[in-house]
């Protein structure tokens, strides 16, 4: 390949063009097939003997520097080395076998690292979802069953759902009030406000919940001052403290207010560069036609960032249906605060059921592809009509 | 501010349209936009002041009592952080570098190739296997735990770093195709064409062309990555566990929180130790960051 002469043929693959039927060595004969099957899994398989047979990785009392270095090396150069031989091998092949097979030593990895890291399990969920707890026999519909019928998987369908109402809603209409009002102060001004309410976006579920007992924090009267802000004000007040991690029903909206805090600059930073783009000389024309500021809101802004509206609502909603870290670290889904994802990982990963826990994994998947579907039949509209 | 504008008479319109000019009418929303600020900051700023403040101190009284008496002697110390990083976390950091570097270069690296294939090379099935690509970024990562955690478990591989990276670089690859492919494929055309006449073959158009003119692109998922990888809790607490020696900061400081009332001292300590590169990252690369989270906002 070293040289090679210009060819139609090349050009054409540029351009997008189906490659015309070659005759003699066809890209699509069964030998050509094994070479790409092979070239695909040439460098998946070589990082997992790399990675898996070099016993230093495991052993517990490495330095860890060593193991960071080691990790940066092979991730980082290793890999590349790897494509560079495949490339270098697939150019040592007649010319012709090689254009047919070097797509695939591209793009190949990436399949088989796909489907052996979702397609597989997922499949393999599904299947283990009416398996029993030991997946040892078929059960059918028995753990789907269990968990529209028993109270403490109903009650984390009903906290979930109550989740995903609240939790989109509220950091939307957070972040779009805060994106419209800091639109209108110096560009100085809005950076520092909108850095402050993002700032959460780079903290951990699991840290955001560390930080949000201090919060909660709760001491019984007469067991010290109390050190939970929520609690000191309440206090103050003359008002008794209040465990607010165990109150019935509102602890699930204590949680929720943790995510809300944490989404809602997502929201506003995304709302915000929306609102920026809406045509200026459209918001002009109408305030000069004796629109208010309100008016200006509901009748310019809102339309024109709809779209952008639902796609944050679809995202932030989608995380709050998956989120377990949260309730995990607080309650351990304690006091009637279990959500899904959180039982599915208590389910599977604290009492070993392997069946029950891919049957609320799947409950998870399912609950979402409609949501994902009208989305992406909206999205093609518009595409569509533009 | 609202009524004034509804009663205002055609002469003046012109004049007195843009909301904003003139401080008088700008402070309630500087109010209304502060007030939210502040109550936004508030949760971190008590947990920063908390971490440099002495054990018993943090038991006894509220963050906010500090302002009374900002210099008193022996109010403020570093011992919780030293105490928490000798405790533990030290050893968490380095685990969660070592989990987080490879499990961001990896799928970066594999997905950059693929990506080049799906937008400039042509072979059967291009474009049913990128939509298929794009198309498991719908599968949950719940859906993967089980069967994972019993292969690996078989193999005796839990617990082990590549694990984790593997792990990792797979679920993030559908995210990471998409951007990348559509980053690449907006490229001129002419530009590919013109590099293969004067000879270049696929792997140097990729390297010395296509991947320098995709920087921006590469940086925004990596940097979503790194902080998905660094902020995950999910997939190293399944593959990597709770042995103390392999534990990542999350894991560390989540069991930290579970001791209760005994570790409460050390809590906000540990929270930022696992806090602070992730900030650090995200201020001084905020920019591709939010690039990467418009973009890929539909991941997790």
């Amino acid at each position: 390949m070293s040289t090679p002469p210009v060819t139609t043929e090349q050009l054409d693959e540029a351009q997008h063009r189906p490659l015309p039927p070659e005759p003699g060595a066809s890209s699509n004969s069964p030998s050509v097939w094994l070479l790409r099957l092979a070239s695909a899994l040439v460098i998946p398989a070589v990082l997992v003997l790399f990675f898996f047979t070099f016993d230093f990785l495991k052993q517990e009392d490495i330095n860890k520097i060593v193991q960071v270095v080691v990790a940066v090396l092979v991730g980082v150069g290793g890999i590349w080395l790897l494509y560079w031989g495949m490339d270098r091998a697939i150019s040592a092949m007649p010319e012709r076998a090689g254009a047919a097979v070097r797509p695939f030593a591209f793009a190949g990895p990436a399949m088989v690292l796909l489907a052996f890291y979702l397609v597989y399990p997922a499949v393999n969920t599904f299947i283990l979802s009416f398996q029993n707890s030991a997946a040892t026999e078929f059960i059918a519909f028995d753990n789907y069953q269990r968990i529209f019928t028993e109270s403490v998987y109903l009650i984390s369908i009903r906290n979930s759902v109550v989740w995903v109402l609240f939790v989109p809603a509220a950091a939307l209409a957070i972040g779009l009030g805060f994106a419209t009002l800091a639109d209108k102060l110096s560009s100085r001004s809005e950076n520092v406000a909108k850095s402050l309410i993002f700032l959460p976006m780079a903290i951990s579920f699991v840290g955001a919940s560390v930080v949000w007992t201090f919060i909660y924090d709760f001491r019984t009267e007469g067991f010290g001052d109390q050190i939970g802000i929520l609690n000191a004000i309440l206090v103050a007040f003359g008002g008794d403290p209040v465990n607010w991690m165990q109150v019935p029903l509102w602890n699930n909206l204590f949680l929720m207010i943790i995510l809300v805090w944490l989404q809602t600059g997502f929201a506003m930073v995304i709302l915000s560069s929306a609102i920026k783009s809406v045509p200026e000389d459209q918001l002009e024309a109408s305030r000069i036609d004796g629109a208010n500021e309100w008016q200006v809101f509901r009748r310019i802004v809102i339309p024109s960032i709809a779209s952008t509206i639902v796609v944050v609502w679809t995202t932030i909603l989608i995380t709050t249906w998956k989120v377990f870290d949260i309730v995990f670290v607080m309650t351990g889904g304690g006091f009637d605060t279990s959500v899904v994802a959180e039982r599915m990982v208590t389910e599977f990963f604290t009492f070993g059921n392997s069946g029950m826990g891919a049957a609320l994994a799947v409950l998870l998947f399912v609950a979402v592809v409609p949501i994902l579907v009208i989305n992406v039949r909206r999205f093609r509209q518009q595409e569509a009509t533009r | 501010m609202t009524a004034a504008t509804e009663t205002r008479g055609p002469v003046t319109k012109p004049t007195s349209q843009v909301v904003g000019d003139g401080s008088a009418s700008r402070f309630p929303i500087y109010l209304a936009v502060g007030l939210v600020a502040l109550l936004w900051t508030i949760p971190s700023l008590g947990l920063l002041i908390n971490s440099f403040r002495e054990p018993s101190l943090i038991r006894g009284s509220g963050w906010w009592t500090v302002f009374g008496n900002l210099f008193e002697a022996g109010a403020w110390t570093i011992q919780n952080y030293t105490q928490v990083l000798e405790g533990g976390f030290g050893n968490a950091f380095a685990n969660t570098l070592a989990v987080t570097i490879p499990a961001v270069a990896i799928p970066l690296t594999v997905a950059a190739f693929a990506a080049y294939a799906f937008a400039w090379m042509e072979f059967p099935g291009r474009n049913l296997i990128f939509v298929t690509v794009v198309g498991l970024m719908v599968i949950p990562l719940q859906m993967a735990l089980i069967p994972i955690l019993n292969i690996y478990t078989n193999f005796d591989l839990n617990g082990t770093f590549p694990a984790v990276w593997l792990a990792h670089a797979g679920f993030g690859l559908p995210l990471a195709v998409y951007l990348l492919r559509n980053y690449m494929g907006s490229l001129p055309a002419s530009l590919i064409e013109s590099a293969k006449i004067d000879g270049a073959d696929h792997f140097k158009i990729f390297t010395r062309l296509v991947v320098p003119l995709s920087v921006p692109v590469l940086a925004s998922f990596a940097i979503f990555q790194f902080l998905w990888v660094w902020n995950d809790f999910l997939v190293a607490l399944v593959f990597l566990g709770v042995d103390p020696s392999n534990r990542v900061l999350t894991v560390e400081l989540a069991d930290l929180a579970g001791r209760g009332e005994g570790a409460l001292n050390l809590l906000p300590a540990a929270a930022f130790v696992t806090m602070i590169l992730p900030l650090v990252v995200f201020f001084s690369l905020q920019r591709f960051f939010v690039r990467g989270l418009t973009a890929g906002s539909v991941k997790g």
